[in-house]
This record gives C-alpha cells, structure tokens and sequence, in this order.
C-alpha cells in the first residue's frame, strides 16, 4: 500500500482557536477511511487544510510524495484533490449539466479539456449519479438531496484520487441516505480514495475500512472501526466522560 | 442559436457601416457614436457582464487610450501605430492595475474602479508639460473634407466592434467564458472546481480595457483635440454598463442592443425633449433595476415583458428584492 496523502504535525488556529493541533496520519491509495468526531472538533478545518482553503499554521500536507502545504484550491483541484462542501456550493444559475461541466473542464490532473469533451464527461457523471433527468434544470432549483448529489456529479467529474466528503448526508432522509451510501460505494469500487465525514455511525460502519476520530483539534484514536466505535475516548468525545463510564459499565455488566 | 445572433449582428452592422448612402452628415455622425459606444459595451461586458465584476473604469480605460494615441501620433507615429499602442498600453496598465483592485469584490471593486477615473483625470490634468495639462492637446487632422473624413471614422470605429464582438464570442465558447461565468456565480466554488480565478479575472479585466483603448485613440485621431474633462467622462463611465444591462448582462448581443437602443432614444429625447435628456439616463436606470433584470435581450428570450414586469412589480410591492435575475 501507498500512501496517497500524509499530514505531519499539522496545526490551525484561528485567532485564540486551536481548530487542529499536531494531527499526523496518512490514508493509503484506494481506502475509505471515516473521519469522526462531535461539532466543532475541527473535521472541515482539517478538509479545508488540506484542500488549500485555509493555510495551516503549522505542519506538511503532502500528497503523492509533494508538499502541497501551500497550495491554492485550484492548485488542489487540478492535483486530483475534490471535495464536497457541508454547505453545498453549487453554481445557481447554471444547469446541473453545466455545473458537472464546470469539474470536468477545469479540475483534475494533467488535462486539457475542451467545452464538447467537458459534456461528455458530465453526461456520464449524470448517469452515474443518477442526476440525468435533471440535467436542464437550474442548479438552483434543486432539492437539499440533489444539491448533495450535484456536488457529488461535479467532484467527480474532476475525476480525482483523493475525494473528500463533508457530511454528504447531513439533511437527508433514510432512503436518500441509502442510495448515497451505494454510490459511495460505486465511487470507491471506480479506484478512488475516499475520506469520509460523517455523524452516522451507521454510515462509517457499513462503508469505511479505518477511522480517524478528532476531538477538539486532536487525532484522539485511529483504527478499526468497530473497534473505534466502542473505544472509550471515542464515547468520552461523544457522550461526556460521565456518560462514558456509565455507557461502559453497562456494557460490561450485561 | 449563435448563427442568428451572428445575422442579427451581421445586418447591424450593415446598416451602420451604410449610412453614408442613405443618411445625411447627422445620420453618419450618430452611427460612429453607436459603433464606439458598443465596442465600450462589448467590452465592459468581459469583467461586469461574464465575470460578475461591476467595472466602473470604461473612461479610465477610455481616457488613457486617447492620450496614449494622441501622445505617440504627436511623437510622430502612424495614426494606425499609435492605434495599437493605445491598445496595447491600456491592455498592459489595466493588466497591472487588475493585480491590485481584482482582489476587492462587490462595491469595493466598483469603486476603486470608478476612482481610478477620476485619479487618472487629475493626474493628466496637473502633467502640464506632457499632456498639455487642463487645456487639453491638439491630435495630427485628416486630411481631405469633412465627409470623407466621416466615412474613414466610420469605417474604423465599426471595424473595432467587429473586432471586439469576434472576441466575446470566442470567449463565450471557450474555457475562459465558461470560467468567468463560473466566478460571476459562485467564486469560491469556482476556485475548488480548478479555475485560477485571478488570473481568469486579470484577462477579463485587460480584455475589457483594451479596445476601449483601442476606440480611446481612435476617437482622438477623430476629434482632432483631446482635454481630460472629455476624455475621463464620468457620464460615459456609468452610461456603458446601463447601456449592458438595458441589452442583458453577460450575452454577446445585449451590449450591441443596449448601446444601439440608448443612443436611438437619446436622439429621441435629445430633439423632442432637449430639457429633460439627462432626466433619462435616471429614469433608464430606474426602469431596468426594478423591471427588467434580464435586459431587452432577456424579453426576447420568451419569458416576455408582461410576466417578468409583473412578477418584479409584485415583489416591489411585498418589499423584497426586486431584480432577480
Ligand atoms: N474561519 C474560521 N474562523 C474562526 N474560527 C473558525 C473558522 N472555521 C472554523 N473555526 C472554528 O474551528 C473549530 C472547528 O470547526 P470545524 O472545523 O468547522 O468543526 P467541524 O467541521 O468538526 O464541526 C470551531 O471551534 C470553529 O468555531
Ligand atoms: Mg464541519
């Protein structure tokens, strides 16, 4: 396995915040690892640090062997680094064909593709999103689920290596969630490397191979993921060291 | 689509470049100001219309090509090289000037780019020694007489509109349009997507300068004398973005309607309504901001007048943002 980005040491602060403190992993080519942890313990930071949207105060990101601690989002994009935005982004007035068109014409690596290629390559993300129905209308006008699967469509369309999902789920229904956790799964099985953030455990259960768990701008815990599930630091981050201790006592008691 | 706009275009220019046949000295005078102005339009259309980059520095650009092409013409340059050095010096200081102001968004960058006008008049106005200062400076004749003269103008400034509408249909089909539109929606979606969004912005922004410096020269060369109050017009600086929004913002052919139309009825006003001619350029302004967000062009487009007025005036009614595109 090679590692296909690497964090060393790295730290964010934003005035007297410390969104992130000296977290180092690495996620290896073709993984789908899970990043958890409660609201406000820095997850999109951590995103944004690697995407160059927010530069870090301290530490390396590197990604397939290059420091791109410096970089600019489109510097990312073109490197083959996507993500999805929690608070979705989509380019309103467009079409959802031109919003896919807008990835494949700009993002991911080493290409130059032309306006005709660019809808090719749309049209099939469409398909492959199931969005195709939709691919005249107004970006604007879609629904909280299809915003979520636009910017899916658009991140892949810059056909990347490493793919980043912030909270695709957040907002969605159970069926919704259950059609955007097979195409997770599509994606992945496609030979991309997914970094997965999610609220549902059984999200992370059911798709990553490893889990990273932040809690307040720390790398508390890393592994399995059902191992992760009942760690104690895991629950302490979640539920309150109180709870935990009750949460655990019950569990070994039974 | 495009192929009509194109005939459309096409016919337009027909008739402009035509009326030294079937018009008399007044008609030819009006199709030069139409033709200047549209290029003017055309190109504020690269930053304000594709980009979504409110430009308020047609005059500045404008200004410094008159005085750019007058400058060399004096130095003793061809009228046709100072021409292009006209172009090619506003290209390059809109260049340099885009790197500073194009990090500002909003209202920031409309008015750093409106005081760059009046910045640009002053200093022209106190260089006594090479600009001539406040009483302005005298630009090399035509020779020949007065229609002849009129014919060659024509011919010029309507080549620079054919020039300039080429370009923004290009860039309209290409990655560079595309991008732009992607910033005028949403830059920071923009940026993720892969698009070098300051260096897509300083293109637009040069594009947009350029053959105003173009027509800036041209239009000197014309009138034979230049001062900066003419030449850095505050009036012409809001008029060229009304004339785009009249037309609709950000298509190929709303610049040309727009301009054509304001000047037609400008003329109107002009001879019917001498007193009340500035009271338009207002009431223009007024008219497009509340009813008509998507331009003259946007009318065309089939959502029709009647739907789109009532649907702005109903939201003017209840309070709420009236043009919404
Ligand atoms: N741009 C910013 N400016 C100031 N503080 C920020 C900014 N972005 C995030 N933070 C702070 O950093 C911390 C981590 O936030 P975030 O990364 O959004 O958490 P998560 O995505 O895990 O919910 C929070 O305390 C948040 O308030
Ligand atoms: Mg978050």
């Amino acid at each position: 396995m090679t590692a296909i980005i690497e964090l060393n040491g790295v730290s964010k602060s934003f005035g007297g915040i410390r969104a992130l403190r000296d977290v180092s992993f690495t996620i290896d080519q073709g993984e789908i690892v899970g990043l958890i942890g409660p609201n406000g313990a820095g997850k999109t930071t951590l995103v944004n640090v690697m995407t160059g949207v927010t530069g870090a105060t301290a530490g390396q990101v590197i990604f397939c062997g290059a420091n791109v601690t410096a970089q600019r989002p489109y510097q990312a994009a073109r490197r083959g680094i996507a993500r999805t935005f929690q608070v979705v982004q989509p380019f309103p007035r467009m079409t959802v064909l031109e919003n896919v068109m807008a990835g494949a014409l700009f993002g991911g690596a080493d290409r130059e593709v032309n306006v005709r290629r660019a809808a090719d390559i749309a049209r099939e993300q469409l398909e492959f999103t199931e969005l195709a129905a939709l691919a005249d209308k107004p970006a604007g006008s879609l629904t909280i689920a299809g915003r979520k699967r636009l910017e899916l469509a658009k991140s892949l369309a810059m056909q990347p290596k490493l793919l980043m999902l912030d909270e695709v789920n957040a907002g969605l229904n159970s069926t919704e969630i259950d059609r955007a956790l097979a195409l997770v799964r599509k994606i992945s099985e496609r030979g991309v490397t997914i970094l997965l953030i999610e609220h549902l455990m059984k999200v992370i259960l059911s798709l990553a191979q490893r889990v990273l768990v932040l809690h307040q701008g720390e790398l508390v815990a890393q592994g399995d993921p059902v191992a992760m599930v009942n760690d104690r630091r895991v629950i302490e981050a979640y539920l309150g060291e109180k709870f935990a201790r009750r949460y655990q006592e019950g569990a070994t008691g039974a | 689509m495009m192929r009509l706009r194109c005939s459309v275009f096409a016919v337009w220019i027909l008739a402009l470049a035509s009326t030294p046949l079937w018009g008399d000295n007044y008609i030819v005078h009006l199709a030069i100001t139409i033709a200047m102005y549209s290029t003017l339009a055309i190109s504020w259309n690269f930053i304000g219309g594709f980009a979504g980059y409110p430009s308020f520095a047609t005059s500045a650009f404008f200004g410094l090509g008159c005085y750019v092409g007058a400058l060399t013409q004096r130095a003793g340059l061809p009228v046709s090289a100072a021409w292009l050095c006209a172009t090619a010096g506003v290209g390059i200081f809109a260049g340099l000037f885009g790197l500073i102001i194009l990090r500002l968004r909003g209202h920031y960058f409309a008015i750093a780019s409106f005081g760059l006008v009046e910045v640009l008049r002053l200093v022209i106005s106190s260089s006594d020694s090479l600009t001539g200062g406040g009483d302005g400076l005298n630009v090399p004749l035509f020779h020949g007489g007065p229609d002849f003269v009129a014919r060659i103008f024509l011919a010029v400034m309507v080549g620079i509109m054919v020039i300039a509408f080429a370009v923004s249909i290009l860039v309209d089909r290409s990655r560079l349009g595309f991008g732009l539109r992607c910033i005028e929606q949403n830059e920071d979606a923009a940026d993720m997507v892969g698009i070098d969004t300051t260096r897509y912005k300083i293109v637009a922004f040069v594009l947009s300068a350029m053959f105003c410096g173009t027509v800036g020269g041209a239009y000197a060369s014309w009138t034979g004398y230049i001062d900066p109050t003419d030449a850095f017009d505050a009036i012409m600086t809001i008029k060229t973005p009304v004339m785009c929004m009249l037309g609709g913002v950000g298509t190929v052919l709303g610049p040309v309607a727009g301009s054509a139309s304001f000047l037609l009825l400008e003329e109107f006003f002009w001879s019917h309504f001498l007193a009340y001619n500035r009271a338009i350029l207002g009431a223009v302004i007024v008219i497009i901001i509340f009813f008509l967000p998507g331009g003259l062009l946007g009318i065309a487009d089939g959502k029709g007048p009647r739907a789109s007025f009532r649907r702005s005036l109903g939201r003017w009614l209840k309070g709420g943002p009236v043009a919404v595109p």
